[in-house]
């Protein structure tokens, strides 16, 4: 039994609570997050950006960050959108969308920036 | 008015029911039937007999075909085509009017298709191929119950294959025991686990003390992990009324998706239980028990991309589809057609890959097909690159066969599914770099490394049985 891992997880520990896909991956790098904002672009999705406290964040609704950003290609302009987003609620999950559209469904959905759980 | 006058006797078919001049029109039901004939019976005989015994001819001339206009309902065989690489058949094209059939009957269309006509003596196998469904029919039919894009956001779950788990031993766990396996891989990271085919209500585990212990392992995966969860309870039932049984009850205590087994169910029960999920907002999900002994014999039976399309009118949010790289059967080209024929809404003929009719499936929504059997994380990234996002791929003792447990296990192919996805958005190739991808990802995940440990030798290499029709020879 000695060689057996225990699996850490509880109802106790709110680091425990996930938020869907990349969740259960290191947080992404600069790098990283740009190649994935290039993705949901050459996508033709609409970005979208939104937030919320960690400990609500199982619900359907976040708090929107402006509005869709309807079109935008720019992927700095989408970066600058997110970081102003994080700068306003520091201690907020951020996450960004790609909206298709065509499907009426998001493409992707993926937190950027991670909130401060205690 | 041409009149015809009354001879009694046996007349050959092809009088008939052979037309190669007839153009289809936008509303018949067309089939493609693989023939392999009695030596010595000519082929366009063959053809037309296979269009009369499965729509309104009989064996011999009767005085009532006078009472009707049968020029308006018969079934007419249009064309006639080689099989590349087999001289033993033919296809034959069939047209249907679409008066032939009840509307919004799979079972009526089937029972006529797939009826008599596959006992006929002047044949040595049958084996219908494709058919297409008209528009004008498909309006007809319910379809799945809420489809891919209502799932998504019922789940809250976006831009990455959803991941389940078959729970196992298959039977003789009682349902405290399988809810503490449900609980486990749900808490390390799946969004679905599954019960088997056959489990139904046996001695060992009631259906309905199963449904109490497995939502409540839900809750608390749902609490703990801060994400959505569901299970498959199984509602496939001797009786249709014991089947609605278990279905009410399931949603009494908000378990978000049931399960039915298709074809050993029964279409005409699967159907009324479709309507009823979309009634009641519960997803379907869909096992098909049985498919292989009708569709694996490449001379004869039904080819399952026909069972596919049965599924998606008759209602299912949710069909087992093969895996291509798993222990089960399933030729590559074939099954991307059938995968394409279950999700998309306009399918273009594609003999390369087995598809002989364009298919429009108008605005019914689409079913997620589902990967199961014999697969682990190091066929994660062949998964994620063959069936994409919109699709459920289900780990069955490539979770619960972790050495350090179910969420260990969870977690492994959460960690696999979500890396391959990040490669993948990043425009890497998945199946090239794979174990790249994998490797780098176990660095950060002790439970993934594990895995890649435990199953990196296993593999299935056998050919399959049933190709796709063309020249091997």
């Amino acid at each position: 039994m000695s060689t057996v891992q225990d699996y850490k997880s509880s109802l106790g520990d709110n680091t425990s609570r996930k938020f869907e896909t990349f969740s259960y991956l290191p947080a992404m790098d600069a790098a990283q997050t740009r190649q994935q904002i290039e993705f949901i672009v050459s996508k033709g999705w609409n970005p979208s950006i939104e937030h919320t406290e960690p400990q609500n964040a199982s619900g359907s609704y976040w708090y929107m960050w402006k509005l869709p950003m309807f079109g935008e290609t720019d992927v700095d302009a989408i970066l600058a959108e997110l970081e102003a987003c994080h700068k306003a609620h520091p201690e907020n999950h951020v996450r960004l969308l790609g909206l298709d559209n065509y499907a009426q469904c998001a493409g992707a959905s993926m937190v950027i920036y991670r909130g401060n759980v205690v | 008015m041409a009149v015809k006058s009354y001879n009694a006797g046996v007349k050959e078919y092809r009088e008939t029911y052979w037309m190669p001049e007839y153009t289809p029109t936008d509303t018949d039901i067309l089939a493609c039937f693989k023939v392999t004939p009695q030596p010595g019976v000519p082929r366009e005989e063959v053809a037309a007999a296979v269009a009369a015994e499965s729509s309104t001819g009989t064996w011999t001339t009767v005085w009532t075909d006078l009472l009707t206009d049968l020029d308006h309902y018969k079934g007419r065989a249009y064309a006639i085509e080689d099989v590349p690489g087999d001289d033993t058949c033919f296809y034959a094209f069939v047209a249907y009017p679409i008066d032939l059939f009840e509307e919004g009957s799979v079972v009526n269309v089937m029972t006529s298709l797939v009826g008599n006509v596959f006992g006929f003596k002047a044949l040595r196998a049958l084996r219908l191929e494709d058919i297409r469904f008209p528009i004008a029919y498909v309006m007809t039919c319910n379809g799945p119950p809420q489809g891919i894009q209502v799932e998504r956001d019922l789940l809250n779950k976006y831009g990455r294959p959803l991941l389940g788990c078959t729970i196992k031993p298959k039977l003789g766990l009682s349902a405290k025991n399988y809810g503490r396996a449900c609980y486990e891989g749900l808490r390390g990271g799946l969004d679905f686990t599954k019960d088997d085919e056959n489990v139904n209500s046996q001695p060992f585990m009631r259906w309905r003390h199963r449904f109490d212990f497995v939502m409540e392992a839900i809750h608390k995966a749902e609490v703990e992990t801060g994400e959505r969860k569901g299970h498959y309870l199984n509602v496939t039932a001797p009786t249709s009324d014991e089947m609605m049984k278990r279905a009410e009850y399931a949603k009494e205590i908000g378990a978000p998706i049931i399960m039915h087994d298709y074809i050993t169910g029964g279409w005409s029960a699967n159907t009324q239980l479709a309507q009823w999920c979309q009634d009641n907002g519960m997803l379907l999900h869909i096992h098909r028990a049985m498919h292989a002994v009708l569709d694996r014999n490449p001379h004869h039976g039904i080819h399952f991309r026909v069972l596919t399309k049965i599924l998606r009118l008759s209602g299912g949010d949710h069909l087992h589809s093969g895996t291509v790289v798993g222990k089960l059967e399933g030729d590559r080209d074939a099954t991307l057609g059938w995968i394409d024929i279950m999700r998309d809404s306009y399918i273009k003929e594609d003999r390369s890959r087995g598809i002989f009719f364009d298919q429009d499936w108008g605005s019914m929504p689409g079913v997620m097909p589902v990967a199961s059997g014999g697969i682990h994380v190091w066929h994660m990234p062949a998964l994620v690159n063959i069936f994409g996002d919109d699709s459920v791929l289900q780990f069955g003792g490539g979770t619960l066969g972790h050495p350090w447990g179910n969420a260990a296990g969870a977690a492994a192919n959460r960690v696999a599914v979500e890396a391959c996805v990040e490669a993948r958005n990043q425009g890497r190739e998945l199946e090239k770099e794979g174990k790249d991808i994998l490797t780098t990802a176990a660095e950060h995940s002790p439970e993934l490394k594990m895995a890649m440990e435990t199953w990196k030798e296993i593999k299935f290499e056998f050919d399959t049985v049933d190709k796709l029709d063309v020249s091997h020879k």
